[in-house]
């Protein structure tokens, strides 16, 4: 099975390549644009045969290593 | 006094570090791989500056992880000396070892020039050379520099004077002009609870020779050779 991993600053934290998108795209006319977050999204190929099993584990990553939780915060998707 | 300086892959001031402990300050140093698993004696260890594992996830998050990493953290807790300067202050504050952690530059650009820095307090093994309020000159050189940390963090690190050295003007004063990556309170360096451990983000091995421009640097090495000497 794959895995979605989203990691995103918290908010609040500036976030100063999001803000220079906003500005971009609102400088290319696209006034609707309200704020831009940038984030990182990382793919994971798994063996695990059971979903509760794989999202204990992908839990456990991302508090270990995908996310640092001082400045992160992330959300976990399972793909079939 | 016997300094460890930790090679990393990707690690680009090591030999910066040693060259200066060794050759300047005439002090016995060895370089400790990342995959060792001990400090070899070490009174000191510096973690240098760089780009540990290509940066990739986080500054210093795999870094954190390596073999060597295990011993020193042992050996922050048994009160050893520990200063990671750069990509070495990213180690320690991914490692836990300082509270916090560091954003992109608010500028969003790699920043490589000398600048000016406040002493916040001098009864360090890191410090004690300085003045307090002493306005010095390091270069920085970094993409990942602005420190954050959360409310109660910061609350902490002021009330219990954990912060430093700070990012100011020539006169010594905190103006936004002068914090170049937007750090928050323009801190630039600072010490755990028990004051053994320093994260420092100037870089005192490139300010420690006449020829660089600055030997202000050189009174961090120096501090911590005194200390070590009157333990």
């Amino acid at each position: 099975m794959q895995a979605h991993v989203y990691i995103t600053l918290k908010p609040g934290l500036l976030d100063a390549a999001g803000k220079t998108i906003q500005d971009a795209l609102q400088s290319l006319g696209f006034q609707g644009v309200k704020d831009v977050r940038v984030g990182k999204l990382i793919e994971i190929e798994l063996n695990h045969a059971k979903t509760s099993s794989a999202k204990r584990d992908l839990e456990r990553m991302c508090q270990k290593l995908l996310a640092n939780p001082v400045v992160e915060t992330y959300r976990i998707e399972i793909k079939r | 006094m016997k300094f460890g300086v930790v090679v990393f892959p990707g690690s680009n001031c090591d030999t910066d570090c040693v060259y200066v402990l060794r050759d300047v300050l005439k002090q016995e140093v060895v370089s400790l791989w990342h995959e060792e698993t001990r400090v070899q004696g070490c009174d000191c260890i510096v973690l240098p500056g760089g780009f540990s594992y290509g940066d990739y996830l986080r500054t210093g998050a795999i870094a954190r992880f390596s073999p060597i990493m295990k011993s020193i953290e042992r050996f922050a807790k048994d009160g050893g000396l520990v200063l990671g300067i750069c990509n070495g202050f990213q180690i320690l504050l991914e490692s836990g070892l300082l509270p916090g952690a560091m954003l992109r530059n608010s500028g969003l650009r790699f920043i490589c020039k000398a600048v000016t820095l406040r002493i916040e307090r001098t009864d360090t093994p890191f410090t004690h050379r300085f003045k307090v309020g002493q306005v010095i000159r390091m270069p920085i050189a970094h993409n990942e520099g602005h420190y954050t940390a959360d409310a109660k963090t910061l609350k902490l690190l002021h009330a219990n004077r954990h912060v430093l050295v700070r990012y100011c003007d020539a006169d010594g004063r905190l103006t936004a002009e002068a914090n170049p990556n937007g750090s928050v309170d323009h801190i630039a360096g600072l010490c755990n609870a028990d004051g053994n451990v320093m994260g420092l983000m100037p870089h005192p091995e490139r300010s420690s020779e006449a020829e660089l421009g600055s030997l202000d640097g050189r009174l961090v090495f120096e501090s911590l050779i005194e200390a070590y000497a009157h333990a």
